[in-house]
C-alpha cells in the first residue's frame, strides 16, 4: 500500500476493483465503512461477481474477467479529452510534459523494438529525449505531439465507450456513470483510493493493470494524498516483509538486485543502479545504492569483504536468465533439470498452476524437503487418496522430508502488514511435540553444511566458511539479534564532514541515510534501517496516538521507510509546499521552522525548500511520478489491454485479426504449456478463482472452527447457465479445463450473471479454492488442476484469475 | 452517574484489590455484561501480544495461555482475541481470526521430523539430528556435482541451479532474512515466496 488502512477513511471515492476486502481483508474493509459512513465516501466494485464489497457498494459493475485494461485506459483517455484532470498536479509531479524519443511508437498492438522470435522488446526507444545538458527534454505547454501527455492521449483514444464495453462487457451508461464519478475527485481537496489484490496481480497483464491505475491516481492528482493512492492488499500476513527482504530469485534484501551474468565488473553493477537525476537537480535517491550494497556484503562477510575485493562481488550467483521464477523452475523439475526442491511454509501442489504437471515436476525429484507447521499436501504428493490424489507410490523416488516447525503462536519476530508496519510479536506457548522455529532450523542446517565443507573441502566454499555468524548459539539465532542484524549498526567510529564523531563503533543505527559505501557501516536490509536503533526495539512500540486527527498513528510499531505512514507524502501539499485543501494536509513546508513539517514523517528531503524545486517523487530519476514506464516494464511503456492466454472471445477486439496482438506478446508461455490450453470451443465458459471469508487459503481447512463453518467444496454458477446444463442447486457439477478436472457441488445464484461480449453471452464461473486432501474439513480437489501454467510478463505470477472451462453435471 | 468503563479497564480495577462481582453490583458493569464472566477465565492467564498469522491486515491479537511460568509447567495457549488498542482492528477479528486457536491447536500439526523413503508408502519417523544431517549430504554432495563457477561464456555465475527454495511469507523478517542469507550464499538461484503467486 502507498497509504496504509486507517487512511481509508480519509477517502471520498474508494474504487475496489480487481479485489474483494470485505471478504478477503474484513477487519481493513471496516476503514471503507467508515469512510462511507463518516466521510460521506462512496465505494465503488469492479468485479465479475456481485461480491460481498459490491453489497455494502454505492455502484457497482460487472466486468469480465481479465479485461481492466480496456476499462482504465477508457477511464484516462476520458478524463484527459474532458480535461477532468489536476493540471498543477500532473504539469509539476508527472512526466506529462517530458519528451519522448522519436523512434517510439507502437502499431497493430505491439510497442517499436518487438522481437517475436524471443516474444521480447528492445527497449531501446522507450526512453525520454535528452538535451544537450543530459537532462530530459520538456514542454510545459504539453502540445509537442511527442510529450508523454500527448502520447498518452493518442494511446488511449482507441478505448471508446463502446469499445471498452465490447471488450469488458459493462453497459456504456454504466462505463459513463463511474466514469463521471471518478473523475470528480481530479479537484484538489477530493481523493480517490484504489484497492486492489490478487484479482489484478494474478493475470498475464497484472503488473500492467495496476500500472494503469497509477496513471489514473497520477492524472488524478491523488498519489501522495491521505484517502488517495494505490493500494496493494498484500494476501500473507508477511507477504510484505519477504518482499521486501528480497527473497525472490532476482533480489536481494531491500529492493536491490542480483546481477546477470554480462555483469562482470562491479563498478558497472552499482552504476546502472545507482540512477542520477534524468531531470536537473532532483533527488534520485537510488544514486545511495553503493552505500545500501556495501553495507549488505559487511553484514555477511565481515572483514572478508574489502574495498580490494569490491566487497566479495564475485561470491554472490549471477543470473543466467531474467528469472528463476517457480514457474521457470518447475519446468525445468518437470523435465529432470533439479535433484532437490525446499518448501519452507509453502504448499506448491495446492498453490501453483497446473497441479497435474507440478506432481510430474516432484515425481522426478532425488530429494524434497517441506518445512511446516501443518500435514500438507505437497508434502503427501506421493501419498494415494483416491481421485483427490490419484498416484502410485511405489513409482514415484523421490525422498521426502518433513520438518515441524512452529506456528505464529510459539515463535518471538516481526511481520509486515500491508501498509508497510513491522510490528513485533512474542511466543506465547513451546511449540508442540519436537517443532522447532524456522531460524533455528536453518541455522542448524547451515552449520552441517559448513562443518562438511570444512571437513571435506568441496567445490566454492568461500561464501559458506566465511559468512558471518556471530550469534550467540550458533545453531538458535535469536529473533533480536536478527532483527538488529538487518537494521544495522556502525561498524567504525562515524564521523560529519567536520570529524565530529555522529555515531560510535558498535552502535545500532537509527536510518539508512547514516549508511556509507567505504565498510564502516553493515545493514543486512538498508529499508529496515531503523526498526532497532540505540532506542531499542521500535518495532514493538505501541503508541496509538493520533495527534493530527487523520488515523496516521506514528507511535505504532514501525514503518518502512523511515516510519513514513503516505509514500510520497510530498505530494500532499502544491508546488509552493502548502496543502491542497485544508482537509487534505497532511506533510507542508513551513517557513517559520525552514523544514518539512505535518501529520507524517516527510517522504522528502526535510530541509529542502519548495524554491529548490526538488519533485516528490524522490526515488524516480526525473523525481516525478511515470505515465510514461519508460523501461521500468518488459511488455511496454504503456498499458495496453491483451485478452488472457485462455479466454471465450477468439480475438483482442482492440486489434482484431491481429493474431500476435491476442495476448500479451511479451508473456512467456513454454511450449508444452501453450499446447495445453484450450480453445473457446471446447471450455466455452469463463472461469476465476477466488477465496471465500470463512478460509484462508490451504491454511483453515486444518483448523476445526473454519472446517464447521465453510466444510465443502463448492463452484459458483449463474442461473443461465445452470438451466443451460440442466443442473439445479446442490447438484454435483464437474468442472474440466484442457488441464484436468476437479468435481464440487454447484451453488447456483443470481450473483454471477450472463455478459454479451461482442455479439457472444459469456457465463462466469467462480471457484473458491481451499479444499484439498489433507486437513479436517471434507476432502475437496486442488482446484489448480485446472489453471494454466503462462504468467504476467512482468512477474510470472500465474493467470489463475481467467482462464476456461467447461461445466457439465457430473 | 453513568461511567464507562472498558473490559481492560474493569480487569485493571478488579486486580487493585476490590472484588469484581461486587463493582458489578454497583453499576460498573462493562459492556456487554456476559463478558465479564470471560473476564475471570482470563484473570489468570498470561496475555501475550501478537499478530494475526493470516491476511496482510495485520490485526492485532492478545494471546492468553496458561502456565505460572514454574520451571516445570510449559504455557498453554487456551484463547485468543482481538487486541483492543491496536489502531487497525480495534478489538476485531474476522471469521478466519476468529479461529486461530484451532489453527494453534490443529489435528494437522507436525510433531516431529519424518522421512519417506523412495517408491514408498509410509512416513517413518526420524531424530533432528539424523534429519539435518541426511539434508545437509544431499545439499553437499548436489552442490559439488552442480555448482557453476564459470558458464559456457567463460563469465563467473558461481551459482547452483539444481536445488530450489521456497520461502514462507507467513514467517517473520527474523526467520526470513536467515533464510535468504543461507539459502543465497549456497549460491541458489531459484528461490521464491508468496509474493511470486
Amino acid at each position: 500500500m502507498t497509504n496504509h488502512w486507517v487512511d481509508i477513511r480519509n477517502a471520498n471515492l474508494i474504487l475496489s476493483m480487481g479485489g474483494n476486502s470485505a471478504e478477503a481483508h474484513p477487519v481493513g474493509f471496516r476503514w471503507v465503512t467508515e469512510a462511507i459512513e463518516h466521510n460521506n465516501a462512496e465505494l465503488i466494485t469492479i468485479d465479475p461477481r456481485f461480491t460481498r464489497t459490491g453489497a455494502v457498494a454505492q455502484d457497482k459493475a460487472f466486468i469480465r474477467t481479465g479485461t481492466d485494461i480496456a476499462f482504465l485506459g477508457g477511464l484516462i483517455s476520458y478524463l484527459i479529452e474532458t480535461d477532468q484532470i489536476q493540471r498543477e498536479y500532473v504539469l509539476n509531479y508527472t512526466d506529462a510534459a517530458l519528451v519522448v524519443r522519436a523512434d517510439f511508437g507502437f502499431e497493430d498492438g505491439i510497442f517499436s523494438g518487438y522481437d517475436e522470435s524471443t516474444r521480447s522488446y528492445d527497449k531501446q526507444s522507450w526512453m525520454y529525449e535528452m538535451g544537450d545538458d543530459g537532462f530530459a527534454r520538456r514542454d510545459e505547454s504539453l502540445q509537442n505531439p511527442r510529450c508523454v501527455y500527448q502520447l498518452v492521449r493518442e494511446h488511449y483514444a482507441r478505448y471508446t465507450p463502446a469499445m471498452v464495453s465490447s471488450i469488458t462487457g459493462i453497459p456504456v451508461d454504466t462505463i459513463d456513470r463511474i466514469w463521471r464519478k471518478i473523475a470528480a475527485t481530479a479537484v484538489p481537496d477530493r481523493t480517490m483510493t484504489i484497492l486492489y489484490a490478487l484479482g489484478w496481480t494474478q493475470h498475464s497483464i497484472g503488473s500492467q493493470i495496476i500500472r494503469a491505475a497509477a496513471m489514473v491516481q497520477l492524472l488524478l492528482g491523488n498519489m501522495g494524498l491521505p484517502g488517495g493512492g494505490v493500494n496493494a492488499l498484500r494476501g500473507h500476513s508477511n507477504i510484505q516483509g519477504l518482499t521486501d527482504l528480497g527473497l525472490l530469485s532476482q533480489l536481494l534484501p531491500g529492493y536491490m538486485s542480483l546481477a546477470s551474468a554480462k555483469e562482470q565488473d562491479y563498478d558497472a553493477y552499482i552504476d546502472k543502479r545507482a540512477k542520477q537525476p534524468t531531470v536537473e537537480g532532483q533527488v534520485s535517491y537510488w544514486q545511495h545504492y553503493e552505500k545500501f550494497h556495501v553495507s549488505l556484503m559487511k553484514s555477511w562477510y565481515g572483514d572478508a569483504a574489502t574495498e580490494g575485493n569490491d566487497w566479495c562481488y564475485e561470491w554472490l550467483p549471477k543470473l543466467e536468465r531474467p528469472l528463476y521464477d517457480v514457474l521457470d523452475t518447475f519446468e525445468r523439475m518437470s523435465k529432470g533439470e533439479l535433484n532437490g526442491y525446499f518448501c519452507q511454509g509453502f504448499n506448491p501442489l495446492a498453490s501453483f498452476p497446473d497441479r497435474a504437471k507440478v506432481t510430474r515436476a516432484l515425481s522426478s525429484l532425488k530429494y524434497l524437503v517441506v518445512m511446516d507447521p501443518l500435514n500438507t499436501e505437497t508434502s503427501e504428493f506421493w501419498k494415494n487418496y483416491g481421485e483427490y490424489n490419484d498416484v502410485d507410490p511405489s513409482q514415484i523416488d523421490t525422498e521426502v522430508f518433513r520438518l515441524p516447525t512452529c506456528c505464529f503462536a510459539e515463535d518471538d519476530g516481526s511481520i509486515v502488514n500491508s501498509a508497510r508496519w513491522l510490528q513485533w510479536h512474542w511466543a506465547a506457548q513451546p511449540p508442540p511435540g519436537e517443532a522447532r522455529p524456522d531460524t533455528q532450523i536453518m541455522g542448524e542446517l547451515f552449520l552441517k553444511v559448513k562443518q562438511l565443507y570444512l571437513e571435506e573441502g568441496g567445490v566454492f566454499p568461500d561464501p559458506i566458511v566465511n559468512l558471518t555468524w556471530d550469534y550467540k548459539i550458533p545453531g538458535e539465532p535469536k529473533a533480536e539479534e536478527l532483527a538488529r542484524e538487518f537494521n544495522g549498526r556502525a561498524l567504525e567510529d562515524l564521523t560529519d564532514d567536520e570529524g565530529n564523531v555522529t555515531r560510535r563503533a558498535d552502535e545500532q543505527l537509527s536510518g539508512f541515510a547514516e549508511l556509507t559505501a567505504d565498510g564502516k557501516t553493515a545493514a543486512g536490509c538498508w529499508i529496515f534501517t531503523g526498526c532497532w536503533t540505540e532506542d531499542g526495539n521500535m518495532m514493538a512500540r505501541r503508541d496509538n496516538s493520533d495527534p493530527y486527527g487523520t488515523g496516521n498513528t506514528l507511535g505504532w510499531a514501525w514503518a518502512w521507510p523511515m516510519n513514513r505512514r503516505v509514500l510520497y507524502n510530498r505530494a500532499s501539499a502544491d508546488v509552493q509546499g502548502r496543502p491542497w485543501g485544508p482537509n487534505k494536509a497532511f506533510v507542508w513546508w513551513s517557513s517559520e521552522q525552514s523544514r518539512w513539517i505535518g501529520a507524517d514523517v516527510p517522504d522528502f528531503p526535510q530541509q529542502s525548500a519548495p524554491s529548490e524545486g526538488q519533485m516528490p517523487f524522490i526515488m524516480q530519476p526525473e523525481g516525478v511520478g511515470h505515465l510514461f514506464a519508460a523501461q521500468s516494464m518488459v511488455d511496454g511503456p504503456f498499458p495496453e489491454h491483451y485478452e488472457p492466454f485462455e479466454s471465450p472471445v477468439p480475438q483482442n477486439l482492440l486489434h482484431p485479426g491481429k493474431e500476435r496482438a491476442r495476448n500479451n506478446p511479451a508473456a512467456r508461455i513454454f511450449d508444452g504449456d501453450r499446447a495445453a490450453l484450450g480453445k473457446p470451443e471446447d471450455f466455452p465458459h469463463a472461469a476465476t478463482t477466488y477465496r471465500l471469508t470463512e478460509h484462508f487459503h490451504y491454511w483453515t481447512k486444518h483448523a476445526e472452527l473454519n472446517a464447521i463453518v465453510q466444510p465443502q467444496q463448492f463452484v459458483e454458477i449463474g442461473e443461465g447457465l445452470a438451466a443451460d446444463i440442466g443442473v439445479v442447486a446442490g447438484d454435483w457439477v464437474k468442472v474440466s479445463s484442457n488441464r484436468g478436472f476437479i468435481k464440487a457441488v454447484a451453488v447456483v445464484t443470481k450473483r454471477m450473471r450472463p455478459m454479451m461480449i461482442g455479439d457472444k453471452q459469456v457465463h462466469h464461473v467462480g471457484i473458491p479454492l481451499h479444499w484439498g486432501f489433507t486437513g479436517v474439513a471434507k476432502k475437496g480437489y486442488l482446484v489448480n488442476a485446472l489453471t494454466p501454467f503462462v504468467g504476467d510478463a512482468n512477474t510470472q505470477t500465474p493467470e489463475y484469475k481467467s482462464f476456461t472451462v467447461r461445466v457439465e453435471k457430473a | 452517574m453513568a461511567i464507562n468503563v472498558t473490559r481492560r479497564q474493569f480487569f485493571k480495577l478488579g486486580g487493585a484489590g476490590l472484588a469484581s462481582s461486587s463493582l458489578a453490583m454497583m453499576g460498573f458493569a462493562p459492556e456487554p455484561a456476559e463478558a465479564s464472566i470471560r473476564q475471570f477465565k482470563l484473570t489468570h492467564a498470561k496475555e501475550t501480544r501478537n499478530t494475526c498469522t493470516y491476511c496482510s491486515v495485520g490485526c492485532g491479537i492478545l494471546i492468553y495461555s496458561k502456565g505460572d511460568g514454574a520451571k516445570n509447567v510449559e504455557q498453554n495457549v487456551f484463547h485468543i482475541e482481538g487486541d483492543p488498542d491496536h489502531p487497525v482492528s480495534r478489538g476485531s477479528l474476522c471469521p478466519k481470526g476468529a479461529g486461530l486457536l484451532d489453527f494453534v491447536h490443529s489435528k494437522g500439526r507436525l510433531e516431529y521430523p519424518q522421512v519417506r523413503a523412495a517408491g514408498s508408502d509410509e512416513w517413518q519417523r526420524v531424530t533432528w539430528d539424523d534429519a539435518l544431517n541426511r539434508i545437509a549430504r544431499h545439499i553437499k554432495d548436489d552442490r559439488d556435482a552442480n555448482f557453476v563457477q564459470r558458464n559456457a561464456q567463460g563469465q563467473t555465475v558461481n551459482h547452483w541451479t539444481t536445488t530450489g527454495f521456497l520461502a514462507a511469507s507467513g514467517s517473520s523478517n527474523e526467520a526470513g532474512y536467515i533464510t535468504h542469507k543461507v539459502v543465497r550464499n549456497l549460491g541458489m538461484v531459484a528461490f521464491d515466496n508468496q509474493a511470486r503467486v
